[in-house]
């Protein structure tokens, strides 16, 4: 098979399905489905958003990329070496250059540490130079994240929200990672100070060279942040491609849907909505076939069978719905 | 917007307080309120501005140590709520002004049957009997559209899904017919698709119940959809109010115009311009206008503390900004 991006991050067919309940006291057993069958690329340098509603899998998948939920099948690749595959090392390297920024950095942050134990840490367990280097890559870090080098000896207590995202994110950086991987890091925060950290990971994107595998509900932010966008529902990828396109024009039911109840701030443009009924089904009981028929205005018998799949569009977009397999409609 | 006769909500230079380390600080300062009949304000602002504050405080909800109403008028039917006794206010509480918050799982009983929570409610303001009551609780859970309600009568809450629920808690809101609701942050917890449901059904209720709604948000987009007319609060202060289409056609105030500009839109791609620095806290809010430290357009003046001055054209057109109002005087 020809491997057009052995640089960057390649995800296949992952799946991760949760075992719930059973034993005693542990009620029915039910059967999750995470994620189904996804697949995506990060190349090199680009900042790809996975978006969707909760329980949509979007942060297992996120997690089940850097292994730190097992995924039961599927192939991610990173610069062309198989996690699944890697040994013990390898793992420890490629970890090295895979890092995550998590949503609320007060509980990923040790509350009884120095910020200077935070971000030395992780240099010390990958034996990443002498002390005096280590010290002075913490303190090149916490700059280019935006705080004065002083930052570095007080308690994540003392910072505010936007302050402690910073420190999470020069964390991420100490180790000159390729790919950063970011679950929702702007959603706690507020639109003044969302905008800075926007703008910081913008920068870092640019400077370094970085990847981002972004993880968020909010499309507004997706749209400013990534240059291609994953919808997911129920598990599923139901469509991929570049950003504005997939946003300015959807293709899937369920992409326009989420992209009309998106609020914009201007009042000439209130939301209209065709049909919005019902709410997401438990990922524990999914509908059969297409996961969206259920609330999906242009559904047919087929839908309610088989699970439609991904098909390429012209425009470089993949739609996994059964209107887009004979082109166009 | 057809907002019409005397204000069903007066709120008169409001200055609640809290107490931190042993010296009170004003969360809100001076807030000057109206809100019309069968009209929809919202107050938008940042985490630590006071919108959340407002709207506890003309319930009176506030603990009762460390909290105070130091100074202000709250005006509703003629009655300074200001001044009432814990009896008064909790006739008025879930009777003609009810409130619904973020997380409804936190608000509503968990180990009491839906169709009961909203009943008692009628029971207790109404004095109906539990019968006609639970018949009454059906009735608003079908206004409410929640699917086959008469056997979710029966369910608990943790049966329901986040907007379900937030569906419910509009219900028990609505049960005493309430002429003034205050929501605070009530989608914030939802996915933008129920979040759109939830929103328009408010919409299509105010209309129904001829209410007036005093809509609590930090999102513009949302304002954008339900107001009529907006205060944006910043430092315990309201720095503008507009009517909805003056404030996105025409923000005046520097902090909306930033806001607006910080914001990421689903719909155009503009470059984000964050607006530096972070909110001052309660106890550090600077001398002169609040928002100063991180305006662009600050001049030597903007260290006296501004008025919120009414501007030319738009009657209740207000903002609180000495240069700016000086220069739409000017135009």
């Amino acid at each position: 098979m020809s491997n057009p991006s052995a640089n960057g991050l390649r995800v296949e067919n992952l799946r991760k399905h949760f075992h719930l309940g059973g034993g005693f006291l542990g009620g029915p057993k039910k059967v999750i489905q995470a994620v189904n069958d996804v697949s995506f690329e990060v190349p090199k340098g680009e900042s790809v958003g996975l978006v969707g509603e909760s329980g949509c899998g979007k942060s297992t998948v996120s997690r089940a990329v850097l292994h730190l939920v097992r995924p039961d099948d599927g192939r991610v690749e990173f610069d062309g070496i198989d996690i699944g595959k890697a040994s013990r090392a390898e793992l420890r390297h490629l970890r090295r250059k895979l890092q995550f920024v998590f949503q609320d950095p007060y509980s990923s942050l040790n509350t009884r540490r120095t910020i200077r134990k935070t971000l030395e840490e992780p240099l010390h367990v990958h034996k990443a130079g002498t002390k005096a280097e280590i010290r002075r890559k913490a303190e090149d870090a916490i700059r280019e994240v935006g705080l004065p080098v002083d930052v570095l000896d007080r308690y994540p207590h003392e910072f505010s929200g936007g302050q402690r995202q910073r420190i999470g994110i020069a964390r991420a950086l100490v180790l000159d990672p390729e790919l950063v991987i970011a679950d929702e890091p702007v959603s706690a925060l507020d639109v003044s100070v969302q905008a800075q950290i926007l703008q910081l990971l913008e920068n870092l994107r640019q400077k370094r060279n970085l990847s981002f595998l972004f993880v968020s509900h909010d499309l507004g932010v997706v749209r400013h942040f990534c240059t291609s966008v994953c919808v997911m529902y129920l598990g599923h990828i139901v469509e991929q491609g570049p950003t504005r396109e997939v946003l300015d024009s959807p293709a899937h039911p369920y992409t326009q849907l989420l992209r009309e109840s998106s609020p914009v701030p201007d009042p000439e443009k209130r939301l209209t909505l065709v049909k919005n009924d019902g709410e997401v089904p438990s990922p524990a009981n999914p509908p059969s076939g297409c996961p969206f028929h259920t609330r999906c205005p242009h559904v047919m018998p087929v839908c309610r069978e088989i699970m439609p799949k991904p098909i390429a569009q012209a425009s470089g977009r993949k739609v996994a719905c059964h209107l887009f397999e004979h082109g166009v409609p | 917007m057809t907002a019409s006769g005397n204000p069903l909500l007066q709120i008169r230079n409001l200055q609640t307080e809290f107490r931190v380390s042993d010296a009170w600080h004003a969360a809100i300062q001076g807030i000057d309120l109206d809100v019309m009949r069968n009209e929809t304000l919202a107050i938008v602002g940042e985490s630590g501005s006071g919108k959340s504050v407002t709207a506890l405080s003309i319930l009176r909800l506030l603990p009762m140590s460390g909290a105070r109403i130091a100074r202000g008028r709250i005006l509703f039917q003629d009655r300074d709520l200001v001044g009432l006794s814990e009896r008064e206010m909790s006739g008025i509480r879930g009777d003609s002004i009810a409130m619904i918050f973020q997380e409804p799982m936190t608000s509503l009983n968990p180990t009491m049957r839906v169709g009961d929570q909203i009943a008692e409610a009628i029971v207790i303001h109404r004095g109906k009997s539990w019968g006609d009551a639970r018949k009454e609780a059906l009735r608003l859970l079908d206004e409410v559209k929640i699917p086959a309600a008469a056997k979710r009568m029966e369910d608990y809450p943790h049966e329901f899904s986040g907007g379900m629920r937030q569906r419910v808690m509009i219900a028990i809101a609505l049960a005493c017919r309430p002429k003034l609701l205050l929501a605070d942050e009530p989608t914030t917890a939802l996915d933008v698709t129920v979040q759109a449901q939830v929103l328009a059904l408010l919409n299509e209720l105010k209309t129904a119940h001829d209410m007036s709604v005093v809509f609590i948000t930090h999102n513009l987009g949302v304002v954008a959809q339900i107001a009529d007319r907006v205060a944006v609060m910043y430092a315990g202060e309201i720095v503008e109010t507009a009517s909805v289409g003056d404030l996105f056609a025409n923000p005046v105030h520097p902090y909306t115009e930033a806001l607006l500009r910080a914001m990421p839109r689903v719909d155009v791609s503009a470059e984000l311009e964050p607006i530096p620095g972070s909110v001052p806290s309660i106890s550090g809010r600077p001398e002169g206008c609040n928002f100063a430290p991180r305006c662009q357009m600050r001049e030597p003046r903007c260290s006296r503390h501004p008025q919120l001055s009414a501007l030319p054209g738009s009657p209740g057109r207000c903002a609180r900004c000495l240069v700016r109002v000086d220069q739409e005087q000017a135009a």
